[in-house]
């Protein structure tokens, strides 16, 4: 909403305060201002001129040289280059120095020798447009037709550019505010100054002549239309709107059209009710019926488009057609024309969730729409009605016909609650006196009587003790609260279980030489084409977005792993020497019954290239498991993972079966999917149950007290015969003695044969209570390679 | 016999002034079984009983003389190795050190437990609630029924017409409510979404942490001092608060927060636009119905509730300028929180 001070100046006397007072006052007690324009303020030593005479110029075809009478003893000499100039004219005359909007400066010099002491401007090059100054033609100088000035007076005050404009965001609990008279009166309480509303007065044509002659209105719904208040305005002489109209609605950022137009802009400006004007011609019937459009009516609005409505539009129509949109825009079919004689104007009141559905649903979001959506003042409706006419009367835009329509099935009894003075201290932690607050509420039209409060039409917002406790600290000052610290039964605060094993894990996973990094929880469904998952896998079904920015962010991952390998790509595209990331990710899966909520479930994704290999990344997991404190997971090949590598995943499972984690090189397709130009590394953890299974108390075991015996094997075997086999063999035979294998050789050569490998462990051995022998350890060693001769039919390497 | 023990202490005195001096072969010589000194008090037993206690004192002076030195000896030639190995062992100290690899946690989570351990440390719980939620917790219940102009504020995803992607972390305060009777003390951090297009300083996704207090007697003043408490934390301890009058419609009355700029203390810098104070975050006392809504009586309990974005609070922290480089996990950027 942009204020003219000037127009505001009509409801309170706003002189002597700053404007950068003005506006600070005016954010503390609650209408934000987000900045101001001083208009003309790029305009210095312009004046009003008049042409005294016109030669040619000696040396030139197309150039004058002006006498202009500025109003100074001797007549100022300017060449210009115009056409359009005539002896008598008055012309806007920019003397030397000045200045002009977009940071001209003018200076006297010379042109083909003869000087020129300043320059006639057009309206361009006051920033003026043909709206702003209809008389005006764009290629030429002003020719300042009746406008009320004479030679010498400043251009700011001839054309009317010395006004403020405050740009306010207001929120959308107070449209009272989105008009000149509502922020009049924030003005007032604000700096406690007198706010003036003069009554409209309206002048009747009186002359016999009857409304009922004209029209008589018909409102299907009384909840989508509370009410609905016209008058009808004959022998209508469509002009341009005087100079002051025209300027404080430039003013305010809407664009003069022409008088009757610009009536109802000015009314919606100045008390924030939309109004519209029909042209009465138009009408089929003397009637104007509300209803709900039906569905598939069509309806062309005034911007030329057409519509197909439904049911939950609200529309004005007469009998046969939908002549406006209700609350939203007036239709083709009976627009104001320059040949208008007759006119209705509208001033309505609209349900605001009724108007907000068809204004959506149509893609036409307005001035008006806007307005009604936030719930406009019933009671506002006929003031403003008043007001177009009586505008209409002092334009000398037509005559009133007598008689007003006024459907008002909506009446509501005015709303009353309590003053709690003392509940409303001690809400707020301050001491107000009954009377300030009183005071406070009067200026903000409240009713008070004793402690009950009869709330003004326009203050919908103000139904509880805290809305009339914002009213009063919002004048008292939001600032004058001192701070308190609340004194409340023990409440814990600490993180949960959860929560302290994520920061546990993130910590780990940092130490590990792991970035963390964020992505976005929506991908595009073409990420898993890119991780390779075939048509029909589970993971593709995700929470689709229906209203999504783009197709890269139009569904909820489901797998967290092609977002870490977008992060991998772009680092490597980034030309990294090598990367290693790590995300906790949610992952999101939707639920077999669409109504319900997906399940979301936290991931812990490592990835990495150039930073290592599958056992690196293996040995990452190792730490994470040994740090959750889980000792007996197993690793077990996986070659059905389509975005791993057949012969290097492997799935990380609890003992009792439960899937802690895929872990493996990416499939050197899905590698080349990214181009990425490294193998690429991947675990995906699913947190919740890695944390399911975690065992985080610690129990001290006492340190051995005795020494340990260390045997090294090579055994020979099967190139396919896994280590972890061999290992789970030993550690049976071991029993309890066997403290630790350590896997310290693999070696393949021609002498072993094809197919063979030979592997070569450290086994270490200990008892708790006493220094093994010899033989104790030879009879265990011999346990061991026994079992391992049986169940897996390997050898002692020759 | 006593010129040959004076000859002996010169010659050892001589042989142990060189600087290489082998000193174990100069012990031997003098000193061993069959060295010098040793060989004269052999011969001692020729000595008759007046000279003997002489020469034998003299020869003990002399084995004195000789040990000592020798001992000396020792000690000087251990200091030169030991100053000639230092000598040597010297190393260029502006050569690159050998970092171990760490990886760091990133600036949205670093500043993100930053808050969380303030609040926690004011006896705050930390609660999640889920980010794709119904319309109700996101709107209904926070006082903001379908079509209601407030809806406009933050652009939603939605998923059908009543599950929607949580545009604020709010849901999670109504959840609580739900679930747990006053004293409630709590904080929810989490991802939000908003249909923004990604510049400079919108994402669609973003994290929001919000607060929330609700018992007997919560007056405003409490928030005010909750939020100065946690600005003081955050930002250091001159900084001070600022509350602008605004609009939510779950709080009643409503607040935009503003902490003093912590770079120019006030005075007006590139940070804060010369306006010496930084919006940060939204905040006002719970709204009657939305506590009505969650069964708790506004009557009887009163509240305060407040939220704010991590991003803007880690972007003005670190004086990042483009919130793309949040999400574009640029390992150059990471490593430099």
């Amino acid at each position: 909403m942009n204020l003219s001070l000037e127009w505001a100046n009509d409801f309170v006397d706003i002189s002597g305060i700053s404007p950068k007072d003005y506006c600070d006052r005016l954010t503390a007690t609650g209408s934000k201002v987000e900045g101001y324009e001083v208009i003309g303020d790029d305009i210095e030593n312009v004046v009003v001129g008049k042409v005294l005479k016109l030669e040619r110029h000696p040396d030139s075809d197309h150039l004058w040289i002006c006498q202009i009478d500025v109003g100074e003893a001797e007549p100022v000499q300017i060449v210009t280059g115009a056409q359009n100039l005539f002896v008598g004219a008055i012309v806007p005359v920019a003397k030397s120095p000045s200045k002009l909007p977009g940071g001209v400066n003018i200076k006297a010099g010379k042109l083909r020798g003869v000087p020129s002491n300043g320059m006639l401007c057009s309206i361009g090059e006051l920033n003026l447009t043909t709206h702003d100054m209809p008389n005006a033609i764009e290629d030429g100088i002003f020719i300042m037709d009746g406008i009320d000035c004479k030679p010498g007076d400043d251009i700011h005050d001839a054309l009317k550019l010395n006004d403020t404009v405050v740009e306010f965001e207001i929120t959308s609990n107070r449209p009272d505010c989105l008009s000149v008279i509502g922020l009049a009166r924030e003005t007032a309480v604000s700096f406690d100054r007198e706010f003036k509303l003069p009554t409209p007065a309206v002048t009747y044509a009186n002359d016999g002549d009857k409304i009922d002659n004209y029209l008589a209105v018909e409102v299907k719904d009384s909840i989508l239309c509370p009410r609905y208040t016209a008058r009808v305005v004959k022998n209508v002489k469509i002009a341009p709107s005087p100079l002051w109209l025209r300027m404080r609605l430039r003013a305010s950022g809407v664009r003069p059209i022409n008088n009757i137009v610009d009536i109802t802009n000015y009314v919606m400006l100045e008390y924030g009710q939309p109004m519209h004007a029909f042209d009465y011609t138009c009408l089929d019937g003397k009637k104007i019926i509300v209803r709900t459009a039906a569905d598939g009516e069509n309806f062309k609005s005034l911007d030329d488009t057409d519509h197909t409505l439904n049911s939950t539009n609200l529309v004005i129509a007469d009998e046969k057609k939908a002549v406006a949109l209700a609350g939203v825009m007036g239709g083709a079919n009976s627009e104001i024309t320059d040949s208008t004689v007759t006119v209705v104007f509208e001033s309505a009141n609209f349900l605001g969730s009724s108007v907000r559905v068809t204004a959506k649903s149509q893609g036409m979001r307005t001035e008006s729409s806007g307005r009604f959506e936030k719930g406009l003042d019933p009671e506002n409706t006929l003031p403003a009605l008043d007001r177009a006419c009586e505008l209409v009367t002092l334009l000398g835009a037509g005559e009133v016909v007598d008689g007003t329509i006024d459907v008002y099935g909506g009446k509501q009894e005015p709303y009353k609650m309590k003053l709690e003075v003392e509940r409303i201290n001690s809400f707020l932690g301050l001491n107000v006196s009954a009377d300030y607050m009183k005071n406070v509420l009067e200026k903000l039209e409240f009713k008070v009587d004793g402690d009950t409060l009869t709330v003004p039409s326009f203050r919908a917002d103000c139904r509880c003790m805290n809305d009339i406790a914002e009213e009063i600290l919002r004048i008292y000052g939001y600032n004058t609260i001192e701070a308190t610290r609340f004194v409340t039964p023990i409440t814990s605060g600490s993180r949960t279980p959860t929560q302290r094993f994520e920061l546990l894990c993130a910590d780990l996973l940092c130490a590990m030489g792991l970035y963390e990094c964020e992505t976005f929880s929506f991908i595009s469904p073409k990420y898993y084409d890119k991780i390779n998952l075939p048509a029909d896998d589970v993971r593709r079904k995700s929470i689709v977005i229906s209203n999504p920015l783009g197709e890269d962010t139009s569904v909820m991952r489901t797998t967290a792993i092609p977002s870490m390998l977008e992060v991998l790509a772009r680092n490597n595209n980034y030309h990294a020497e090598k990367t290693a990331l790590y995300e906790i990710a949610t992952t999101y899966t939707p639920d077999a019954d669409p109504t319900k909520l997906p399940e979301e479930r936290r991931h812990i994704v490592m990835g990495f290239f150039r930073d290592g290999d599958f056992y690196t990344l293996k040995g990452m997991c190792d730490t994470l498991l040994d740090r959750a404190g889980i000792t007996n997971a197993v690793y077990t090949a996986e070659s059905n993972e389509p975005t791993f590598h057949p012969g290097r995943c492997a799935k990380i499972t609890a003992a009792d079966g439960t899937l802690l984690a895929v872990i493996g090189e990416i499939h050197p397709a899905v590698q080349e999917n990214y181009s990425i130009d490294a193998p690429v590394y991947i675990a995906d953890f699913d947190f919740e149950n890695l944390f399911d299974k975690s065992k985080l108390e610690k129990t001290f075991k006492a340190l051995p007290k005795f020494p340990a015996t260390t045997r090294d094997f090579a055994f020979v075997c099967d190139d396919t015969l896994e280590v972890g086999a061999i290992e789970a063999v030993m550690k049976k035979a071991g029993g309890k003695a066997l403290e630790s294998i350590k896997l310290f050789d693999v070696y393949r050569g021609k002498q072993l044969g094809e197919g063979k490998k030979s592997v070569a462990f450290s086994v270490t051995l200990r008892a708790a209570d006493h220094t093994l022998t010899d033989e104790e350890a030879d009879k265990v060693v011999k346990k061991i390679l026994t079992l391992l001769d049986r169940e897996l039919g390997i050898t002692l390497r020759a | 016999m006593k010129e040959k023990l004076e000859q002996i202490r010169e010659a050892a005195r001589t042989q142990l002034a060189e600087a290489q001096a082998d000193l174990e072969a100069i012990r031997i010589r003098y000193l061993g079984k069959k060295g010098e000194l040793t060989g004269v008090l052999r011969g001692m037993g020729q000595l008759s009983a007046e000279e003997r206690p002489k020469i034998g004192q003299l020869a003990n002076e002399v084995r004195e003389y000789i040990e000592n030195a020798i001992a000396e000896k020792a000690e000087a030639q251990r200091k030169d190795a030991l100053e000639n190995k230092l000598k040597n062992e010297r190393l260029d100290v502006t050569m690159p050190g050998k970092a171990p690899e760490i990886g760091k946690r990133h600036p949205l989570a670093q500043i993100q437990k930053e808050m969380e351990d303030i609040f926690v440390g004011m006896g705050f719980g930390i609660v999640e609630g889920p980010e794709v939620e119904y319309d109700y917790y996101n709107f209904q219940a926070l006082n903001i029924p379908e079509n209601h102009p407030a809806r406009d504020t933050q652009d939603t995803f939605y998923i059908t017409d009543n599950i929607l992607l949580r545009s604020q972390t709010s849901p999670v305060q109504v959840r609580t409510m739900e679930k747990q009777k006053p004293p409630i003390r709590i904080i929810s951090p989490g991802r939000v979404y908003r249909s923004d297009a990604v510049d400079a300083t919108h994402s669609p996704l973003f994290h929001q942490l919000e607060g929330l207090v609700v018992d007997k007697g919560i007056t405003m003043g409490d928030l005010k001092g909750t939020l100065e408490t946690f600005a003081k934390t955050m930002f250091g301890d001159q900084t001070q608060i600022r509350f602008r009058p605004h609009h939510f419609p779950f709080t009643e009355p409503s607040a935009e927060v503003d902490v003093s700029c912590f770079v120019c203390g006030g005075k007006g810098c590139k940070l804060c636009k010369g306006e010496g104070w930084i919006e940060i975050l939204g905040a006002g006392m719970v709204h009657p119905n939305v506590l009505r809504g969650c069964g708790i009586d506004p009557e009887e309990y009163s509240g305060f509730a407040f939220g704010m974005g991590i991003e803007r609070v880690t972007m003005i922290k670190y004086g990042i300028d483009d919130m793309r480089y949040l999400y574009e996990n640029d390992i150059r950027f990471l490593n430099e929180f």
